[in-house]
């Protein structure tokens, strides 16, 4: 990469770094000796904490395409974290070669005693099998790397050209571009989360996890928001009726997880069939049933509650505290997704759970760090963006009182 | 031409206010603002598009629609689930596929559109009281050029209501605003 200028994000951002390296090396560190100590608990912490920071990565992804194809003033508050998030993708690649070196303390489906005494597992083994398992993971992030190389070089020409034909470049790689997202971030999910439990399967169960992905990925950029906001030029920009449009954002994600997940219970729960009902068996014993609820009330009807109240979403210390409320479930999303796979019959805590995505986010957020300060925070030629200026000007001369 | 209809004086009793009129959507939302923060409180703005801030600049922040939305979604949330309970539970209770009588993952999607249903009806019929529609008179209309409000002008009216309306100074500062116009609008 050509060695761009350095921005001053000011102090904050700089403490920010330092202080999420020192975390990410400490924690990865920890994590390091659960290596030795049992192995197999390693891998599945560290899959947890890959999940979390890769959902934030490839959610970045998704919702920067949705703000080039929708416009509005709401993406270009975040456009650039969103797009230094992104460029964290080669990071998050070399991130997933220990998983593919695990898939055997992971993945019942690459035991092959495991796959001889079950029927449906031999029949999944054409695309359940290690070596094409092995092989797919570059695809996905070779997919991914490629759209992100071209988002980003098309924005970082607008912080000095204003040429129309760029906008139109962003827009026709977007559409296309979340269609390949859906495509192949349902091969992913269903490689990394869903054939945890191979016997199961729901054709839905991808969809919520990307979903879940994408509202990373905006709670992600509003958390960091903050730091940012003060900033010229984008502190011309926060005007409140934007970030209400990024509250709102947050709550339509909310909502389709929602929606996707209440779905799929009644569809499995209604059918009640072998294959699928353990899924939901496994997360009601002890201990997983109350991190269900938990997931209910604090990843949905808490957050759905508070993000109805308009003066909540106008503030950016309440819509920053959401945020951060989000982001822990969203971990704690994580470990539902990942762990009822390997304690069937009830919760069992284990440190290493919880550090693996402190330690991979510390290492994630330093270097997401050096990103944002590669780029100007707003691509300050894009020709939409004195429209957005003329809004808000308009918008502020009724807000006086 | 209009205009002239309007030379003769209007009976200080029979004045429903004083009119200005605009020619953009901008000169409206600053005359707005400005009459706002000139203590002037019963006041209209018409256009014949959305104007974005234009509420807020009349000082109208906030209106009871949200809750009444709100309540609206709760009763019938609760009274869609209360009644496949009270169906399902207590007046007919059928066995289906083995499942529990009260089983409540089949009855999130009844509850969900009867929430859905419930907040529209309470949204369309709580706006229609709180905006006092249908009207089948209003004195604006009794202004002749008030018919451009449905193409490419806006209009400010102060009413005589107002505790500030004075129609000597209330017109002078209308004036102030370099409308294009003002007239008088007889009740």
């Amino acid at each position: 990469m050509i060695p761009a200028a350095i921005h001053d994000l000011g102090p904050g951002m700089d403490r920010l770094q330092r202080i999420a390296l020192v975390v990410g090396i400490a924690g990865l560190a920890l994590c390091g000796l659960e290596l030795v100590r049992d192995p197999a608990q390693f891998q599945r912490s560290y899959l947890i904490g890959f999940l979390l920071w890769c959902g934030v990565m490839v959610g970045s992804m998704a919702m920067l395409m949705l703000h080039h194809l929708a416009g509005g003033g709401w993406g270009y508050l975040i456009r650039r974290p969103l797009e230094a998030a992104m460029r964290t993708w080669p990071l998050v690649a070399l991130m997933v070669v220990p998983i593919l070196f695990g898939t055997r303390a992971l993945f019942p489906w690459a035991d092959p005693a495991v796959v001889a005494s079950s029927e449906a597992l031999r029949h999944k083994q054409v695309m359940l099998n290690v070596p094409a398992f092995i092989a797919r993971a570059p695809i996905y992030f070779l997919i991914w790397g490629v759209m992100i190389t071209l988002l980003n070089r098309w924005s970082g020409r607008q912080d000095s050209s204003s040429d129309p034909s760029l906008v139109r470049k962003l827009q026709n790689l977007s559409g296309p571009g979340l269609v390949i997202f859906a495509l192949s971030g349902t091969f992913a999910a269903t490689d990394w989360v869903m054939s945890l439990e191979p016997e199961w399967f729901s054709s839905v169960f991808p969809g919520i996890v990307l979903i879940g992905w994408a509202l990373s990925g905006i709670v992600f950029a509003i958390l960091v928001l903050p730091l940012l906001i003060n900033l010229p030029p984008l502190r011309d920009l926060a005007a409140p009726k934007y970030l209400n449009d990024l509250g709102n954002m947050m709550f339509t994600f909310l909502l389709v997880w929602a929606y996707l997940q209440v779905g799929q219970l009644i569809i499995i729960w209604s059918g009640n069939i072998t294959e699928e009902i353990p899924f939901y068996l496994r997360r009601m014993t002890p201990g997983w049933e109350q991190i269900t609820v938990l997931l209910a009330v604090f990843h949905f009807f808490v957050p759905f509650v508070l993000l109805l109240q308009r003066n909540l979403k106008r503030r950016i210390e309440w819509l920053w505290k959401m945020a951060a409320l989000l982001f822990v479930l969203r971990l704690v999303n994580m470990v539902w997704d990942v762990g009822p796979a390997f304690d069937p019959t009830g919760f069992r805590f284990h440190w290493a759970d919880w550090v693996a995505p402190v330690g991979i986010g510390g290492v994630w957020v330093a270097f997401f760090v050096r990103q944002l300060k590669r780029r100007p925070l707003l691509p300050l030629e894009d020709p939409r963006l004195p429209l957005v200026y003329e809004r808000i000007e308009l918008h502020r001369v009724g807000d006086v009182n | 031409m209009l205009t002239d209809l309007q030379s003769y004086p209007i009976r200080r009793d029979r004045l429903h206010g004083l009119m200005a009129e605009f020619e953009t959507p901008e000169q409206l939302l600053t005359a707005t603002e400005r009459t706002h923060r000139e203590g002037y409180r019963q006041i209209d703005a018409y256009s014949p598009l959305p104007v974005e801030g234009l509420a807020e600049a009349m000082g109208i922040h906030h209106n009871a629609m949200p809750a009444i939305v709100f309540v609206g979604g709760l009763l019938g949330a609760l009274g869609g689930y209360g009644l496949q309970y009270w169906v399902s539970v207590m007046a007919y209770p059928l066995n289906i596929g083995g499942k529990p009588l009260h089983s409540w993952v089949a009855f999130i999607p009844v509850t969900f559109e009867m929430m859905v249903l419930s907040a529209s009806i309470f949204a369309v019929v709580g706006m229609l009281a709180l905006n006092g529609l249908p009207q089948p008179y209003h004195p604006v209309f009794n202004a002749p050029r008030f018919v451009l409000a449905t193409n490419n002008r806006f209009f400010l009216c102060i009413e005589a209501g107002d505790p500030l309306f004075d129609p000597d100074e209330t017109r002078q500062f209308l004036q102030s605003l370099s409308p294009r116009g003002i007239e008088e609008v007889e009740k």
